[in-house]
């Protein structure tokens, strides 16, 4: 009955005219960026959050969670029609998305991809609903040791889902840690690493590194790169399933459901890892005579279904705990800050209307994504193609005065074309900056929880492994990172990330 | 040089993480270091720092051992017209206001493109900055001017 009473306090948030209408705002935007080329959520979302500052903070946070999963959606649009996958977690769904709309079923994939998404939405929703509740009740018992220890795991996962070599994973973790406790020590009041200056003595902000790595970085590569967009189709017609269709994509959907919601919860897991694991299972179960890789339908259904489902219970961990799983859930965090609330365990008991009103949000969200989204998909068909040398001048225009936004300051400015600088150069060497993201939104609380830790074991590390539910986080952290030096193991990885 | 590393991509990165990680610990003992009782605010940073010194002496060594692709040569244009734009930016927008700072930095930045043209790219910066200009100033009340003091406004 709780969980009914908590549903019901979370519509009557969520229908409210304001926030259904700037959840519809969120979503068509986080279509169209996800459709467009060289835009990422986590940029979107930072150039975004300046305007959100007057909103209620439960508006502001429907919205941002609107262009989230908005973006996935546009980004397996772009993946099916052009196999570019707007975002990493439709990369997977590029491969038979793709050789299916080759085949001219270009409209089923749209269709299959969005019938999942919102099937896998919907169950998520409930799943969330059903789930937070107890792990924040959990969460609220964590000792600082338990909660070091998650962190550890959280960073551990970041660097399974990252691509290339694990060595540089950890390298960029450990440079976002300290990057992360440049500026005023809260504890002893000394200034850290600010080198005497005082613009950097509140410390680095996310929004002015994630739109320097995110924003300027990638507008360089994309530059360099030159690459121009081939269409497949020019017009999509047959947006429809037959019944027949639609009960051969039920199962996938629903397995790719739990495989995605599963994953979503964990730290550091979501909605990339999950569409590759549904694509391994149902690659396995597969009975159709089209292989897979060849546009085999389940080969979308699961994975976009699994995606979805993944980025949705993703917010469980962030909710609950106050851990982001992706860098958006790490923008959604600074988000939260800005509005004065501190993400963790409390905010469900003390802030109900909100977390409940985001949650139910989602599902609504998902409504609009499959009422408007397929019949809009003349228009997104024909963004796919917009003129990049047209739009990059503008989302740096977005950037500078989203940044400049912050603090009035054109330090911020300064800081983030080094970012930008940065940013270009891990991507030349190979090295990924989402690890370095959530260091860096880490670092802070983790120097935290290791100090009050030790300050109780009176300075014995010891007390990470003796008490029991740290010593198992640590445990499992360690057994992720065993199974990406397992030779096996990692060969798999690197042909699934080469794919 | 080049002989001997074979992996430069292992060798860069491994320098980048190893000349951070020292001029961590250095910077951090200037700092009280406290005890693993009561961490002092040098105590995580030299910890960070010593861990990402290993991590990059280790990949330093590794780029000896296996070969690996050349890193490629960098997009200087690029690079200094984007970055460049939005430097110039954060010094004119107080003295010279948003719009006029916003339209030379479309501009600038517009520039690093292959399929860049003059009158397209005046064109966007005009619509740009002041539709930003307008949005952000009179519409969310950020703090800059329109057209700046320089102007004698």
């Amino acid at each position: 009955m709780d969980i009914l009473a908590n549903l019901s306090l979370g519509f009557s948030t969520a229908f409210s005219l304001g926030n259904l209408f700037y959840c519809f705002i969120g979503v068509v935007l986080g279509t169209l960026i996800g459709v467009l080329p060289g835009l990422g959520p986590v940029a979107t979302i930072a150039m975004l959050l300046p305007v959100t500052y007057r909103f209620e903070p439960v508006t502001a946070l429907i919205m941002l969670a609107g262009i989230f999963y908005g973006a996935q959606y546009g980004g397996s649009t772009t993946a099916i029609l052009v196999n570019l996958p707007g975002e990493a977690s439709s990369v997977i769904t590029a491969l038979d998305g793709h050789a299916m709309a080759r085949r001219g079923e270009a409209g089923k994939a749209l269709a299959t991809a969005a019938i999942g998404s919102f099937i896998a939405g919907t169950i998520a929703t409930f799943l969330i609903a059903l789930f937070a509740p107890p792990l924040a009740e959990m969460a609220l018992k964590f000792g600082p040791a338990e909660y070091f220890s998650l962190l550890v795991l959280g960073l551990a996962v970041s660097i399974v889902l990252a691509h290339g070599s694990l060595l540089h994973a950890l390298g960029m973790i450990f440079l976002g840690l300290l990057l992360g406790i440049v500026g005023t020590d809260v504890n002893s009041g000394a200034t850290r690493f600010t080198f005497g200056q005082d613009w950097l003595a509140d410390g680095v902000n996310f929004v002015v590194l994630a739109m320097g790595m995110y924003g300027l970085g990638e507008i360089i590569n994309n530059l360099e790169k030159k690459g121009t967009r081939e269409l497949m189709a020019r017009s999509v017609s047959g947006l429809r399933l037959s019944w027949k269709e639609f009960k051969g994509i039920l199962a996938p959907v629903l397995r790719g459901t739990a495989v995605g919601s599963f994953l979503g919860i964990l730290p550091g897991g979501g909605a990339v890892l999950s569409s590759f694991a549904s694509y391994a299972v149902e690659k396995k179960l597969s009975k159709n005579p089209i292989p897979f890789g060849e546009g085999a339908i389940e080969g979308v259904a699961g994975p976009e279904s699994a995606n979805n489902a993944g980025s949705q219970t993703s917010f469980i961990p962030m909710l609950t705990l106050g851990i982001p799983s992706n860098p958006t859930m790490a923008i959604m965090i600074g988000a939260m800050m800005i509005h004065s609330i501190q993400p963790g365990p409390s905010v469900l008991t003390e802030q109900p209307a909100l977390f409940w009103g985001l949650i139910a949000s989602m599902w609504i969200g998902n409504f609009f994504l499959i009422v408007l989204n397929l019949p809009m998909i003349g228009l997104w068909v024909k963004l796919i193609t917009a003129p990049y040398h047209l739009m990059f001048p503008v989302i740096v225009v977005f950037c500078a005065i989203g940044v400049v936004s912050i603090n009035n300051s054109e330090w911020d400015v300064f800081m983030m074309a080094f970012f930008g600088f940065a940013g270009y150069m891990f991507s030349k060497l190979e090295c990924e900056p989402a690890p370095m993201l959530l260091g860096f939104i880490l670092g802070p609380m983790m120097e935290e929880y290791l100090r009050r830790a030790l300050l109780m074991s009176s300075g014995d590390f010891s007390v990470f492994v003796t008490r029991p539910l740290s010593a198992i986080l640590l445990v499992v952290a360690a057994a992720a990172l065993a199974v990406v030096l397992l030779p096996s193991i990692s060969q798999k990885r690197e042909e699934t990330f080469k794919e | 040089m080049s002989v001997f590393i074979k992996h430069p991509r292992d060798f860069f990165a491994g320098l980048m993480y190893a000349s951070v990680g020292i001029g961590a610990i250095v910077m951090a003992q200037e700092y009280n270091m406290g005890t693993s009782v009561r961490m002092g605010p040098g105590y995580f940073p030299t910890l960070l720092g010593g861990f990402l010194t290993l991590i990059g002496v280790i990949s330093m060594i590794r780029s000896f051992l296996h070969a690996g692709e050349t890193i490629g040569a960098f997009c200087w244009k690029e690079i200094a017209l984007v970055l460049g734009s939005v430097v110039l930016f954060g010094v004119l927008a107080r003295g010279a206001g948003l719009a006029p700072s916003l339209m030379l930095m479309v501009l600038v930045s517009a520039w690093a493109s292959d399929r860049f043209k003059l009158g397209t790219a005046l064109a966007l910066a005009v619509v740009s900055s002041v539709f930003s200009a307008l949005v952000f100033v009179k519409g969310l009340g950020l703090p800059f001017a329109i057209v700046g003091p320089w102007f004698g406004m």
